[in-house]
């Protein structure tokens, strides 16, 4: 079979098991939805590799195959290809995306279990799937618009998938209203791309764009920026990142398979695709670099002092995001994309670690309230300091290499390119604090009683309430289930974090800077035209790289330890020291209050507007006055109407006298 | 014979049927009077026939007084439906279908 056969097999998979278990959820027993779900992306996950394999078989300068499905659409001289297009990058994605996806799966079989809506989530996490592998395998844009907006559709629907709790509607709507900025941001690109390229087709525009367009002209940046805005909503940049802390109202499965390891990595997916409009454009590249810094320091900066775990890990993953899009943006497209994969793994794993934590602690999310629950719960402590060494980038685990490699490269491009290394690198130590505040309080210090319980074997059940809110939750179906799950005594639970833990350590060595690069190479043939590719640091500059990454993460750590385990008080004396910054940092830089400043309130002003002035007097002015007008004039000839017999016998034969008498004095 | 005549005698009972019609309020005799403006034509018709020696307006008689049936038919059963009802038989007081 050719890899094109495989990609198809791809997109089935996920769908077919979406639509069985959506279709037939009242015939299916027990987990039975969970493990439909699960196998049919492990069937995808092996259908990449399928694809993989045929795609290796292929020789080097013939690796990018379109395949078209069906014409869907031909008009004057438009022609739409139902088609996908398989080459290094959209593999690379496509086994990330169902391998990560599939962990999940199965670690969702046991979280999930005693949730009504068990059936449901599946379905939708199956269709999550299915779009945003259809997001990855488009071949033209119009194909791509529709993963891109099943994938917010997606999103939407599971961060609200609790919908008896009114934050959690609430985000998936804010979710969704900026992502479809980010939508209009993208359809506005792809029709500026067909108004002067005259295709849809990915590789054909890329092709007219290198003879058509001039560096910097005009429309090339336009395009970039519009791409960039959809970018940026899917991808949780400033300044429209506001929904993915919220996001993680969601279940903890949806927050590590959605907002942290696939969905959000779209839109550096995007830019990596983009990559010839974007070498084009060298002015909407760096904006997009410098963005990504923007949001790699605020999301650091927030997640020193936020107290929700989950939470904590959003900012970091839109953090870790600033790095990709950063890499991406200044031409280092392998080594974002490698964090793109590292990030995936040690990111899926931390959540579902936390995800772990929080069972125990009855869905409580406060990190100030938990502790000491290394003797409790021994794996899923283990697991959560290795996400959060690799992480902070500890050295030898994955995001020690991957990080480092987009640093590395910014250097190596020099010139204005060294403010991209110097804050990725402070960024990179505020990383490295965070990840461990995370780590240290959760497993070290003295148990609390929910750990002190569980070391007994009681496993702690509250009365349910909304862990943002703390109002008592309505337990009736859309709620998370009265039943806790840690990852101790499920089994799918462990399995699917021990193998994402063995990835986060290991995931790294592929790229191993004078060692290995495999992914370097792999990617050659996506990346063949563009002239950055090719800059590679040498062998020594990257060790350098690597050993000042390392230092930096060490000291990182160290002072986690200090302030959390060696001098515990320590960060209460600063926040009171810093009482006005800390203040900052946890109203988020003030980014909803701006937003709901500058674009909420004055939409409530216009529609009030709207409302009070335009439409009481204007619309409706229009309107009453035509039925004015109407009644008035009806009003004369209505007195005709009489419902007399004979006055309307009198018109009658008085009209014909008039008429005959007429018609005789005309004659005459 | 003069067709003046037959004439004159149409044009009198028409007068007297339409007057019958715009005056009276009995709807029993307002059918009678419209009864009476039909004829009148039909006797208008056949004097031309009779005059001009053809046949039409004999026959075009014929159908005017199928649709005179016709007309009765659905005439008197207002009348009877009036009747049974017990509405008023006066044609001024049904007038609900005014503007």
């Amino acid at each position: 079979m050719d890899p094109a056969t495989y990609a198809w097999l791809v997109l089935l998979f996920p769908l077919v098991g979406s639509m069985v278990i959506a279709l037939g959820w009242r015939a299916l027993p027990g987990k039975t939805a969970g493990w439909i779900g699960t196998f049919a992306i492990a069937a995808a996950f092996l259908s990449s590799l399928g694809m993989l394999a045929m795609l290796l078989d292929e020789p080097s300068d013939s690796r990018q195959i379109v395949d078209s499905l069906y014409e869907y659409a031909s008009a004057f001289g438009l022609e739409i290809q139902l088609a996908v297009l398989v080459d290094p990058l959209s593999v690379f994605m496509c086994l990330v995306v169902t391998g990560v996806s599939m962990l999940i799966h199965l670690y969702s079989v046991a979280y999930l279990d005693s949730d009504r809506g068990y059936a449901r989530f599946f379905s939708y996490l199956n269709f999550f799937v299915f779009s945003m592998l259809v997001l990855i395998l488009a071949g033209n844009f119009i194909f791509l618009i529709v993963g891109w907006a099943f994938v917010g559709f997606a999103s939407y629907a599971l961060i609200s998938f609790w919908y008896r709790r009114g934050t959690a509607t609430k985000a998936g709507m804010k979710a969704f209203v900026i992502n479809v900025l980010g939508d209009v941001g993208l359809y506005l690109a792809a029709f500026l791309v067909f108004r002067e390229l005259g295709t849809f087709d990915f590789l054909t525009s890329f092709e007219a764009a290198r003879e058509e367009f001039t560096t910097n002209q005009g429309v090339v940046v336009a395009i970039c920026l519009l791409l960039l805005v959809g970018a940026f909503a899917k991808s949780a940049q400033v300044p429209l990142h506001t929904w993915l802390p919220d996001a993680m109202e969601g279940p903890t499965p949806v927050s590590a398979l959605i907002h942290a390891a696939t969905m959000v990595t779209a839109g550096v997916y995007l830019i990596a695709r983009m990559f010839p409009f974007f070498e084009l454009a060298p002015t909407a590249a760096d904006i997009a670099a410098f963005i990504g810094l923007a949001t790699l320091v605020i999301a650091a900066t927030i997640a020193l002092v936020v107290t929700d775990l989950k939470r904590i890990i959003a900012y970091s993953t839109m953090s870790q995001i600033g790095y990709m899009v950063m890499g991406v943006s200044i031409g280092a497209y392998g080594a974002g994309l490698f964090h793109l994969m590292t990030h995936a793994f040690f990111k899926a794993l931390l959540f579902m670690a936390a995800g772990s934590v929080i069972a125990a602690m009855a869905n409580i999310q406060n990190i100030d309230r938990m502790g000491g629950f290394r003797r409790a719960m021994p794996l899923t402590s283990g697991l959560l300091i290795i996400g959060c060494l690799a992480l902070a980038g500890f050295p030898g685990t994955s995001g020690f290499f991957s990080k480092d490699e987009i640093l590395v490269y910014a250097a190596e491009r020099g010139g204005m390119y060294w403010i991209f290394a110097v804050g990725g690198y402070i960024a990179a130590f505020l990383t490295a604090f965070y990840s461990f505040r995370i780590g240290f309080r959760v497993v070290a210090g003295k148990p609390v009683e929910e750990a002190r319980e569980l070391e007994q074997g009681h496993l702690a059940h509250g009365e349910p309430v909304n862990p943002a809110t703390g109002e008592p939750e309505d337990t009736d179906v859309g709620f998370p289930g009265p039943e806790h799950h840690i990852a101790e005594r499920a089994k799918p639970m462990a399995i699917a974090m021990s193998i994402l833990g063995v990835l986060a350590i290991v995931g790294g060595w592929i790229q191993i800077p004078g060692v290995d690069h495999v992914l370097e190479t792999f990617f050659e043939p996506t990346f063949e035209e563009s002239h950055l590719y090719h800059l590679v640091p040498s062998t020594g500059t990257a060790w350098l790289g690597l050993l000042v990454g390392g230092v930096i993460a060490l000291a990182g750590i160290g002072l986690a330890y200090l302030c959390y385990v060696a001098r515990p008080g320590i960060t209460l004396r600063w926040k009171e020291r810093f009482g006005g910054l800390h203040r900052f940092l946890e109203r988020k830089w003030y980014f909803d209050e701006i937003q709901d400043a500058l674009v909420y309130r004055p939409a409530i002003a216009i529609g009030r507007f709207a409302n009070s002035v335009f439409e009481r007097f204007i619309v409706d002015g229009i309107v009453n006055g035509a039925v004015g007008i109407v009644r008035a004039s009806s009003a004369t000839v209505r007195g005709a109407q009489s419902g007399f017999l004979r006055a309307y016998a009198l018109l009658l034969v008085g009209g014909f006298a008039a008429l005959g008498i007429y018609f005789l004095v005309v004659s005459q | 014979m003069d067709i003046a005549w037959y004439l004159v005698l149409s044009a009198l009972l028409f007068a007297i049927g339409a007057g019958g019609v715009l005056l009276r309020r009995n709807p029993l005799v307002i059918l009678l009077c419209l009864e009476l403006m039909l004829n009148a034509a039909n006797l208008a018709l056949v004097a031309f026939a009779r005059s001009t020696g053809t046949q039409e307006g004999q026959v075009f008689a014929l159908v005017v007084m199928v649709v005179a049936a016709c007309e009765v038919v659905i005439g008197l059963g207002l009348i009877v439906a009036m009747f049974r009802r017990q509405l008023p038989l006066d044609v001024d007081d049904a007038r609900k279908l005014h503007g």
